[in-house]
């Protein structure tokens, strides 16, 4: 299937870089208003922003330009280069791994073979930015606290990793076009009415998927490592107006990107049973088809933020290395042996 | 050019877009920010006191031992990755190969975890 109007690479270059501005900003927007801002204040039985705009809809922009009016300030002993470096690592990162998400049949940035497999590896880029901030601050909180981090991050980036390796078993291809269209052609016992969504059959590696997401994006319960009564903010101490805004923005930025990898390999990604994967009306749909599923999940991944107590962080890496690893090493296990078996 | 190396050109149109939203932001800022230089501003943050020796002081050596660990695993799913995809055309030999393979970087983790590696305290 094609286009109605045939563009060449640059043009389509061009639509793309406009895509993914969107496709990032926006989920982060969102998630940061409807979750941050709204959702938990109803928890918490207040209100939240309500001045700017109607219900504080406007917020967000108040917000930009409060940080862009702000002073730039460098500690004077921070290594300066590596310090303003460093956002741009994390907001690149976050930026990467959107190439690989699709968003429709032909709504994609870039149909890469490598698709999942390339998405995990730059979302990982991250933690190299996080390890640069908390050195280059010369800081002992932002010390601890990026050491803290890259602790974190690299125990929980395995469990993710190996909880995916069920769903490229069950899909055999590591494209992530492929894996949305093998959910939407797939049957449960013959039953094609829902297409099969790996949630259904990969019910463990998408639980562990969302452990480890939370893990990530150092939410709670598991924020040691911008642990605020302990730590500050962390590697993100010395931060301040604008460079924090960034880390601010990568932050849930890359809510909405794990979001988004999680709605496409375990919930169906742009697909919504009952309609025509191929039919073009789905490169309008797809795309906020996804955005629900996001929100679903970044609804789920708040909700744990707001509700539970952070852990200690001996036991932040037990319960990676000695839960999380082994049973996803044994879920891969499992699903290998029905695979070859049916 | 070829499909592949197009759209691994679009990786790094991308990885420049992502620099040009970084600076074009920071620009704007610094068009529309004060600047007014003062000595105290610019000393490392610790609570309210003066700074206390250099913020590069010595860490955890355990954090070390976990990144060995990452790698032990992380190289482990690389080569699963492509054994997963073509599982289906492996079949019970790709299966048996895989589970030994598996169980034997899973002794590697028990024996850190019988070791205590595993432990914090």
């Amino acid at each position: 299937m094609t286009l109605a109007v045939e563009l060449s690479y640059w043009q389509q270059s061009i639509l793309r870089t406009v895509g993914v501005l969107a496709a990032v900003l926006l989920p982060a927007g969102t998630f940061v208003y409807v979750f941050l801002f709204k959702m938990v204040s109803f928890m918490q039985s207040r209100l939240g922003p309500m001045e700017a705009g109607p219900h504080g809809s406007m917020q967000l922009f108040a917000e930009v330009g409060k940080f862009i009016q702000k002073e730039d300030i460098v500690p004077n002993r921070a290594d300066a280069r590596l310090f303003k470096a460093a956002p741009y690592l994390v907001v690149a990162a976050v930026l990467l791994v959107y190439v690989a998400v699709p968003f429709g049949p032909d709504a994609l940035f870039a149909d890469l073979d490598v698709g999942i497999f390339y998405a995990l590896a730059v979302s990982s880029v991250g933690v190299i930015g996080v390890l640069v901030a908390g050195w280059a601050s010369a800081n002992k909180y932002s010390l601890i606290g990026g050491l803290r981090a890259a602790g974190q991050l690299i125990a929980y980036e395995l469990p993710l990793v190996l909880a995916v390796i069920g769903v490229v078993i069950q899909a055999g291809t590591l494209n992530m076009q492929r894996i949305v269209m093998a959910q939407a052609e797939g049957s449960i016992f013959g039953f094609d009415g829902l297409g099969n969504p790996f949630v259904l059959t990969q019910l463990v590696g998408f639980v562990i998927f969302l452990i480890a997401t939370q893990a990530e994006l150092t939410q709670t319960p598991f924020d040691m490592p911008v642990a605020e009564s302990e730590l500050v903010t962390g590697f993100m101490t010395e931060y301040s107006g604008l460079r924090f805004l960034l880390f601010f923005i990568a932050e849930f930025a890359s809510a909405g990107a794990l979001a988004a990898l999680a709605a496409t390999l375990f919930l169906g990604g742009w697909y919504f049973p009952g309609l025509d994967p191929d039919a073009n009306y789905m490169n309008i749909v797809g795309p906020l088809v996804l955005l629900a599923k996001m929100m679903v999940i970044g609804g789920l991944i708040f909700l744990v933020r707001f509700t539970y107590p952070r852990l200690r962080e001996d036991q932040l890496q037990k319960f990676a290395w000695t839960v999380l690893i082994p049973i996803s090493l044994l879920n891969i296990l499992v699903t290998m042996v029905l695979k070859v078996a049916f | 050019m070829s499909e592949l190396l197009r759209s691994y050109l679009t990786v790094a149109i991308f990885g420049a877009v992502a620099i040009l939203l970084v600076s074009s932001l920071l620009g704007l800022g610094s068009v529309l920010r004060p600047q007014r230089a003062q000595g105290g501003k610019y000393l490392s943050y610790e609570s309210g006191v003066d700074a206390v020796g250099t913020g590069w002081a010595q860490a955890e050596i355990r954090y070390y031992i976990f990144a060995l660990l990452f790698v032990l695993f992380d190289v482990e799913a690389v080569f699963i990755f492509p054994w997963a995809t073509r599982l289906e055309a492996y079949g019970a030999f790709g299966a048996i190969e895989m589970g030994i393979f598996i169980v034997i970087l899973a002794l590697g983790l028990l024996y850190a975890w019988r070791k205590g590696v595993l432990r914090w305290i």
